[in-house]
């Protein structure tokens, strides 16, 4: 393992010089924030925004390792709000949730945060409360460390990527209720089957037309709300206003990418540069370079950037539905751009998305389909083969190993009722693919499998048991929920306070879900033993099975739920209760 | 069912709606404020035009529910006026429907006709879903005050030309179990409705159609109609408005 100790000189003194300060005169900090209607004009048209003091996104906040935060947030909106801290690990009643953690932040109230802050990295804050967060209450939060940071860089820069929709949050989800497929406007016409059926045959494009419409799923459907009603901003603001960031040529660039888009999953690159990532969800991990990444909701992305040449470079962030983009500008002056890449084929979802369990070569459009309502190959089939990607460690054999080699584990009998209307057969690991749309794009593409974290966890204990979760969906209603529930329907999970556990996520629908767990840490089981790194939101794509170890160590209840807000909203949220009753703890 | 009169059976079934529809339709009444236990509504004018044939009349085929994701209520309406005379059909129907299976819902509820003569009520049961292949159906069986019984299904599919420009073809059948005299409806397949509209959605609630529909009425129905002397069958060309929100 490689580990940067030596930080340079200069920043190390910095950081004792400021360390002897801070234990001088005990880090404490008083912010206020105040919530607020704000006319905004972002596509051209006056549009109603709601802020944090005026702004879209709200003041980047910025702490320390080891701060006393005083917070105080006033509500002058009409209606009742909340702020939450993204990834933070708070005591539950400071975690911001309405109905979950605390009551709620009525009109005209203040609510006072106050927590110490016990780690550092790149974050993010935000409303929890209804589709407030779509209408622009989210802001960057970032922490500096205690310790020096075990890399180098020159300058830092905060790229908080969003999508905005003039129209009113409210009635974009009930147009999804109405009309699931409204916002997609690149479904497969009568001509795209010719076009496909002189490509790959006429069998071949009938039998896959045949398939997707046995199972009455659309396999263009790779965003619900696209760029039909979205913007997508960087740092609040559109691609025409070219956000850019200056740079020294030779310089070593930060930059701190947040997803604080309400929907929206972006493919970054930065053409003509490499990328090196140096943390994820603000924890360090050891570097990777790479020319792209995707980025799902509400996660966080650091890297490291060193452009050479005196020019400009396009920050280019695809979303991925190919819908539209986000751009900004790295450049030496300001006022320069860069040409814009093209923007790449529209992804088309596979069988593999479907969890069916041929291999994803085959999964072509047009390939061979296989049926849909083809009864389950026996369940001894290679089946709970999975235990055994946890002791591959750090020979480095978790990198060149086919996620295809990963036996697939069958899908029990329980198809998850009315609010569910697929089940993944197959479901595999799919760790070790880029995702949909950026398998063959000839680019170095981060994956899951890549994060490593730089120290090892700090609880080794193996998990004491397992608790399985499907992810499951109804298009045609526009439900979403955990094993076929909605978050009004299901029963919390019980955790008992201290244990460890793991928790196995199942795919069940043709969508990727960032499912974001408040108060613990996730480590992401990624065959990297006690270097798995620890997330605050794990993506799992369609059709995929993966699992995560977790050590239920805040008490309280906590909200664990997709980051996708129409899902949220739509019943894709559980409660996780941790208390030290044992009894309750296991059902 | 026949000491009913039509006007009872729906007065029932109203009186049912009003008095279920609150509890039934919040999925877990005790969160009915939950974020994803909300009520929406919905409105859709399905077919709104005007058929050039024979005779030219207006018809309208338009459905609205409230409720949540596994419980409405539905209000449906279709009928046909014909311009120089009076209105040929006009039917109502109150549902509750609840979604029984993923894509399915069972609907159950009353039909009031307003016209023909003499006016009628009959209770209705039947289901809604979207079927393998994208068809869209709606199969009911209907039983009338005077105690005989009909059924009708329909299936719609939808082509896309574009993403804009859409071809929707339908077939409607319509079934009676026994002879209904007064209404010249003989055993059998009664009727049967074939139609192919194209729109254009200018957006997504509102588009613009135009198409054909043909009608042909069958079997024993279809004899009773030509002993009177009226057309069995008829080819409209059909323009209209869809719209919904």
């Amino acid at each position: 393992m490689r580990k940067k100790k030596g930080a340079p000189i200069k920043r190390g003194l910095l950081a004792f010089i400021a360390l002897l300060f801070a234990s001088a005169t005990a880090l404490a900090g008083e912010y206020r924030l105040v919530i607020d209607e704000t006319p905004v004009n972002i596509t051209g048209r006056e549009r109603t925004a709601m802020t944090i003091n005026g702004a879209v996104p709200g003041p980047a906040l910025r702490w320390r390792e080891g701060e006393e935060v005083t917070l105080q947030v006033t509500n002058r909106l009409r209606e009742p709000t909340s702020i939450h801290w993204h990834g933070v690990i708070v005591p539950n009643t400071m975690d911001g949730v309405p109905g979950i953690s605390f009551e709620n932040i009525a009109p005209g109230e203040t609510f006072t945060y106050r927590f110490t802050v016990k780690q550092s990295g790149t974050y993010w804050y935000h409303s929890h409360s209804g589709l407030q967060e779509q209408s622009g209450i989210y802001s960057p939060l970032i922490i500096d460390p205690a310790k020096p940071e075990p890399f180098q860089y020159d300058r830092e820069y905060v790229v908080m990527l969003s999508d905005w929709t003039d129209e009113n949050p409210e009635w974009v989800l009930a147009k999804l209720k109405k009309q699931s497929g409204y916002y997609n406007f690149h479904k497969r016409t009568f001509f795209d089957f010719f076009r496909d059926a002189r490509r790959n045959g006429w069998g071949a494009t009938l039998s896959d037309r045949l398939a997707w419409g046995r199972m009455r799923m659309d396999p263009t459907d790779i965003a619900d709300v696209t760029g039909y009603t979205y913007t997508f901003l960087i740092n609040g603001q559109p691609s025409k206003a070219n956000w850019t960031a200056l740079f020294k040529p030779g310089e070593r660039v930060r930059l701190r990418f947040i997803n604080a888009a309400s929907m929206t999953y972006f493919d970054l690159r930065i053409p003509g540069l490499k990328m090196e990532v140096v943390q994820a969800d603000g924890q360090n991990i050891q570097p990777v370079t790479v020319d792209e990444f995707r980025i799902a909701v509400s996660e966080t992305y650091d890297v490291i950037v060193t452009p050479q040449e005196d020019r400009a470079y396009t920050l280019f962030a695809e979303a991925m539905d190919r819908s539209g983009y986000a751009r900004g500008t790295l450049a030496p002056r300001p006022g320069m751009s860069a040409p814009l890449p093209e923007t790449r084929p529209r992804p088309i979802r596979t069988m593999a998305d479907m969890g069916m369990s041929e291999g994803a070569h085959e999964m072509k459009p047009g390939g061979k389909a296989p049926a849909a309502e083809d009864p389950m190959p026996g369940m001894e089939h290679d089946a709970m083969g999975h235990g055994d990607s946890i002791s591959d460690g750090l020979e480095n054999g978790a990198a060149t190993r086919m996620s295809s080699e990963e036996p697939p584990v069958m899908h029990g009998p329980d198809t998850h009722g009315r609010g569910n209307s697929m089940v993944a057969m197959a479901p595999r690991s799919r760790l070790r693919e880029p995702g949909a749309g950026l398998e063959n794009t000839g680019t170095r593409a981060l994956t899951y499998a890549d994060l490593r974290a730089l120290e090892p966890g700090y609880d080794r204990r193996p998990p004491e048991r397992e608790i399985e979760l499907h992810l499951t969906g109804n298009m045609d209603r526009y439900i979403w929920g955990f094993n076929g529930k909605k978050h009004s329907e299901a029963d919390p999970i019980r955790l008992r306070h201290g244990e460890r556990l793991r928790v196995i996520f199942v795919n069940d629908t043709m969508m990727e879900h960032p499912i974001h767990l408040h108060g613990m840490w996730m480590e992401l089981d990624n065959g990297n033993g006690e270097y798995n790194p620890r997330k605050f939101t794990i993506n799992v794509k369609p059709g995929e099975r993966l699992s995560f170890i977790m050590t239920a160590d805040a008490p309280g209840a906590w909200p664990f739920h997709c980051h996708l807000a129409y899902h949220m909203a739509s019943g894709m949220m559980l409660d996780v209760m941790v208390s030290d009753d044992g009894e309750k703890a296991h059902p | 069912m026949t000491f009913m009169n039509g006007s009872m059976i729906a007065g029932v079934c109203l009186i049912a709606l009003v008095a279920f529809a609150p509890a039934a339709l919040a999925d877990s009444p005790e969160m009915a404020a939950e974020e994803d236990s909300r009520l929406y509504t919905f409105l859709e004018i399905e077919q709104f035009e005007y058929r050039i044939g024979s005779e030219d009349t207006l018809s309208w085929e338009a459905q609205g529910w409230i409720g949540g994701d596994y419980n409405k209520v539905w209000l449906k309406t279709q009928g046909d006026h014909t311009i120089d005379k009076e209105t040929k059909n006009a039917e109502v129907q109150l549902l509750y429907s609840r979604a029984i299976a993923a894509l399915w819902d069972l609907q159950i509820g009353g039909r009031y006709d307003v016209k023909p003569d003499p006016s009628r009520g009959y209770a209705i049961f039947g289901i809604e879903g979207l079927a393998p292949y994208f068809f869209e159906i709606d199969a009911a069986v209907f039983v009338s005050n005077k105690g005989d019984a009909s059924a009708r299904i329909e299936a719609e599919y939808e082509l896309l030309l574009t993403q804009r420009l859409i071809v929707r073809p339908s077939v409607e059948l319509n079934f009676a179990a026994q002879e209904v005299k007064e209404l010249d409806i003989g055993s059998g397949l009664s009727e049967v409705e074939l139609g192919l509209r194209v729109r254009y959605e200018i957006v997504r609630e509102a588009a613009p159609y135009i198409g054909v529909s043909w009608e042909r009425k069958a079997g024993r129905t279809a004899d009773f109609a030509r002993r009177k002397g009226e057309d069995v069958g008829d080819l409209t060309f059909v323009t209209g408005v869809r719209f919904w929100f």
